[in-house]
This record gives C-alpha cells, structure tokens and sequence, in this order.
C-alpha cells in the first residue's frame, strides 16, 4: 500500500512533482531577488534596474533547477533528507556555475556571488518549504479525525439498524448482507485516514453504502452509475467519494416525496480522474438540511493536504439539480 | 390480529417515510398484542399525506416519524391539534439532538430508533391515558416558523401556505387571514403569529399584520374635512386598502426604501 506517511513523520522533502510546491519555490525566489535589489539600491527605478540585471542569470537557472528537480524527484525519495538536500545543494550550484559561464557577458555579477545567491537560494527555499510541510502534518492528523466524526452521521447508522431489524424476520439473507455492507462501511471509515487508496476500492465502498441506502429508501431512490471509464488504478485520498454520495442522498433524496436520482460518474481526462455525483434540489426555497458545508470543507481541506494545488472541488446549481465535481490528478502506485 | 377479544383494540396511525421502519413498528406492534390489543388504521410515508387520511381513519394514537418529507413532524402535529378528535401522538426519532431536547423539556413522548417493543407498549399506554398534546408544548419544541396555516373544519384540516398570505386582520376572536385566492379565518393571537414569524409580517395597525414581499407603495387618503388624511398600504394584486395608524407609519414608511420622504 502506498503511504504518504514517509513524506510527514521523518524525512520532510518537498514533493517537486507537485505545482504548489513549484509555484511557491517560484514565487519565493524571485521575491528574494528582490528584496537583494531593493537593499543594494532602494530608489525605484534603479532598484528595477539591478533586478532585471539579475534576472537574466537567476530566471533560467531557476527554471532549468525546478525542471531538474522534476525529473529527479524519484531519485531524492529514496534518499533521506539529509543526503537529498546536500545533492539538491550541488546540483544547483553545479547549475550556476554552467549558468554563470554562458551568460555571464549579460551581466555585472560575478561568479563568486552568483554562487553565493545560488546557494542562499537553496538554503532558504528548502527551509521554507520544509516548515511549509512541516506546518501542515500536524493539521492532516487532525483532518483525519475530523473526516471521521463528520463521516458517522448518526441518523444513517440509526435508521439502517432499524432497517436491518425489520428484514430479519421477512428476509433473513438480505438482512446478513445489508450487515455485512455496514460493516464493511464502518471498516472503512475506521480505517487509517493516511493511507492513499485504489480509486476501485473507494466504488466498491460507494456501491456498499447504496446498498444500504437503496433498502431504507427503496424506489425513492434511483442511482445511475457511470463508471467504464473510470481508472480503477488511480490512487487517492480514502472517503474523499463516500461523504458526497452520502451528501447527495441526505440533502437530495431523503427530504423530497418524489424519486430522487442520483448520478455518479468518474473518468479519467488525459493525466486527470474526474469525478461528478449530482442529485435534485427537492426543497427549493425551503430551508435546507443543515450540515452540508462541513463535510465539503472537510473533503477540500484533505484534499489540500494531499494534492495541495493540484486538486479542485466545485458545486454547482443547475436546472433544479445540486452538482459536486473533484478534479484530481491521475497517479498510480508505480509512480 | 387476534379476533373474538371483549376490549377495545387501540387505534394506531404510522407515519414513516422509511418502508422498513414501517414494517418494524407493525411486527413490534404484534409483538405487544398479547400486552396491549391494537390495530394499525393507516400508514403514511409523508405529512401531507397523514393530515389527509389520517381523519377518517379514526386514529387514537399517531406514531410519528420528525425527519419526514413534505412537512416537519412536530408542524404536522400542530396542525392535527385543530381536529375534533385530535390523536394522540408519540413521536419516532433515529437521532435529532435538538428535537429531542425540545421533547423533553415540554413532556412530549418520544421513541427512538431501533424502537424496543417493551418501551413502545409503555408509550402507547400512556399516551392512551395523556390523550393529544397541547398546543402550548406543541408550539414551545417547535424550531422555526410553520410554513402553513391551517383551518381546522369539524374532521377536516386545511393548509394555507404561510407564503401565500397577504395581510392577517384581527376581529373580535378570530384573525382573518388573505390570500390572492380568498379569506380564512383561524383561531390565533395576532400577537403570536407576529412573534413566530418576525421579519416575515409587519404590523400597520393595532388589528393588522402585512406581508412585507407583498407591500406595492402607499397612498395617502384625500379624507372627508373632518377627518385628518392618513396613508394606506396598497398590496400586490389586492384591490383593498389597509389604513396604517399613526403610531405604525414610522416603521412602516421604511418597508421600501423610495417610500422615505
């Protein structure tokens, strides 16, 4: 199983396949640059003057070094921090100096300092992404928890034992499998929130828990399920699907009289698992069910924590019909 | 159901939007037979539907589901307090902290889900005995504001949407209550519906409530000479003129905003 855990509790290496972390390193250079020109000159238009000046050398080392570390990244995870940052620190600086000598005649600034800002570059990025990192672990700990109290609602427990009492004596059978659906659900919300899992497990949990659904609210609901073309392989966050459905059913279904339909769909677009479950508005202009905020916030929030920018979650209104669409990319175990 | 018993079988409504949950209080309600005779004259998925059939079946007691489509449990038993013979109710729950604080704090009898036959004889015996709830009780574990009026006629209820009204007018005992499609009359203080529904209503006159989404512009009454010329509302699609009183107007200018001088 795949485990994010090596990247929080020991070794702190940013992850450099990651946009979040490449916009920030980004960003945070060139504000450095800046800050070093505002102190040589603080007048304005000289201040720009000293700073375009270093851009020509700092602009394509820093592009050349994030796209170095991109293609490394799988080297330095096998590596522990201490080792990676030293060969992140003469890659860099190895770089400078390649940088220095074919576009030193550009430029006033000598080898010698452009090694030095190389390696204070170095120096302060990783540290900064690192505390970053850091920052958050202690917030995926407490995301985990959270996601577990909001996930047991109790009027689903509640109203499925009572469902499961009613069939023992009329279907035996379909009780012993609605039991096991719910043991099976209760399995998996008590599970480990940090371990990464197959995008295949999370449908099956999906298709468990409408199970359990289906015989409370029998033909009130009707599930559509679009799910050729959804990359069984991919990896993500656990119960990042189930709360939604769950969502769909308690806000969509259970408070109209009529036949609620719910829709799941995931595919995978190119190099990203695109996931969509839309259900009807049955109250429109009545006050809805409260508690749904909580769990989108929850769902956001972890997904942050995984993929940080790379991940999107949006709802929508349409047509009398509430829309939740997760936008995550497509990784897999090997990678 | 056993035949051939010299007592009175206990008349029971069930009303649960789960099917399941229907079927487990019938076999709970057999399980007790032997303790406490009943027979169940009707089942309703949605409070709608209870408020219509459920006069006509002669039901003693309601055993009554809160989180139902359509129409709030403890609204729907507000509304079932106008019937002649109201029944009486125990409400079911799976799980609603605050409606079951709001329970026991004014008495009302409550199961929660899974029910135990053993505490569903004892409900049902003494609410054979405590008859319906009061209104009162009723009205304090209410959250919110209805969103219906209802007309109690002999066995009959009939809902007004709360959206639907355009002005209430105190008389003597009763309130009229307006709407685009005609008049009602209910049996409630004005005094409490201005309480419950706040913002919703505002009052232009010690016997009047208006709505305020239904508020068009005033007109100020050329009056006879003897009479000083006072303003009165002019509500959408009505072609009556309620009078404003002086003491109201201030509020009552501020409802639209080009109606500031």
């Amino acid at each position: 199983m795949v485990s994010i855990r090596q990247n929080l509790a020991t070794a702190a290496l940013p992850d450099f396949r990651n946009l979040g972390v490449m916009a920030r390193a980004l960003v945070f250079v060139n504000l450095l640059a800046l800050a070093v020109a505002f102190v040589s000159e603080p007048v304005g238009a000289r201040m720009l003057d000293v700073f375009v000046r270093g851009t020509v050398l700092l602009e394509p080392l820093l592009l050349v070094s994030l796209a170095l570390l991109y293609a490394a990244a799988p080297l330095l995870r096998r590596l522990t921090f201490a080792p990676a940052c030293a060969m992140i620190a003469v890659l860099v600086l190895a770089l400078a100096a390649g940088t220095h000598a074919a576009l030193g005649e550009y430029t006033e600034v000598t080898l010698a300092r452009t090694l030095f800002y190389a390696a204070a570059c170095v120096t302060l990025v990783l540290a900064y992404l690192t505390l970053h990192l850091r920052a958050y672990s202690p917030a995926l700990a407490e995301a985990r928890l959270q996601a577990l109290q909001a996930r047991i609602r109790p009027h689903f427990l509640f109203n499925s034992l009572n469902a499961v009492l009613a069939l023992i004596r009329r279907d035996a059978p379909r009780a012993e499998r609605a039991l096991e659906d719910l043991a099976e659900l209760f399995r998996a919300l008590m599970s480990d929130g940090r371990s990464l899992v197959r995008l295949a497990d999370e449908i099956a949990l999906l298709e468990r828990y409408a199970a359990i659904e289906q015989l409370r609210l029998g033909e009130r609901l009707r599930m559509s399920w679009d799910l050729d073309h959804a990359p069984v392989d991919a990896l993500l966050p656990p119960l990042v699907l189930q709360p939604l459905l769950e969502n769909a059913i308690y806000h969509g279904v259970e408070p109209g009289t009529g036949i609620g339909d719910v829709l799941v769909r995931i595919e995978r677009r190119g190099e990203r698992v695109h996931t969509r479950i839309e259900n009807p508005l049955p109250n429109e202009g009545r006050s809805a069910r409260a508690g749904n905020h909580m769990a989108l916030d929850n769902i956001r929030e972890r997904l942050m924590l995984f993929f940080d920018a790379e991940a999107r979650l949006e709802t929508q209104v349409e047509n009398g019909r509430y829309r939740v669409e997760i936008d995550i990319p497509y990784r897999t175990g090997a990678a | 159901m056993s035949t051939g018993e010299p007592r009175a079988e206990l008349r029971v409504f069930i009303a649960d939007d789960e099917a399941p949950a229907r079927a487990r209080l019938k076999q709970l309600l057999a399980d007790v037979h032997a303790e406490l005779a009943t027979t169940v004259v009707g089942e309703s998925a949605n409070g709608l539907d209870v408020l219509e059939h459920l006069p006509a079946s002669g039901a003693q007691v309601l055993l009554l589901d809160i989180q139902m489509p359509g129409l709030g449990g403890i609204e729907l038993a507000r509304h079932l307090g106008g019937l002649e013979r109201a029944p009486a109710i125990i409400f079911v729950t799976a799980h609603d902290r605050h409606a079951l604080e709001a329970f026991e704090l004014n008495a009302l009898d409550y199961l929660m889900k899974p029910v135990r036959a053993e505490r569903l004889a004892a409900a049902l015996k003494k609410a054979q005995a405590a008859g319906p709830p009061s209104r009162e009780q009723l009205e304090r574990a209410g959250a919110g504001a209805r969103e219906f009026f209802s007309v109690a006629e002999r066995n009959r209820v009939m809902l007004v949407p709360v959206a639907e009204v355009l002005y209430l007018k105190a008389e003597l005992k009763y309130v009229t209550l307006r709407t685009l499609m005609g008049e009602h009359l209910i049996e409630e203080p004005l005094i409490s519906i201005e309480r419950e529904f706040g913002e919703r209503f505002v009052r232009v006159h010690r016997n009047c409530l208006v709505a305020r989404a239904a508020i068009r512009g005033f007109e100020r009454t050329t009056g006879g000479s003897e009479e000083e010329p006072y303003w009165n509302v002019v509500l959408a699609g009505l072609e009556e003129r309620l009078p404003v009183s002086r003491r109201q107007w201030p509020t009552v200018k501020g409802v639209l905003p080009e109606a500031k001088e």
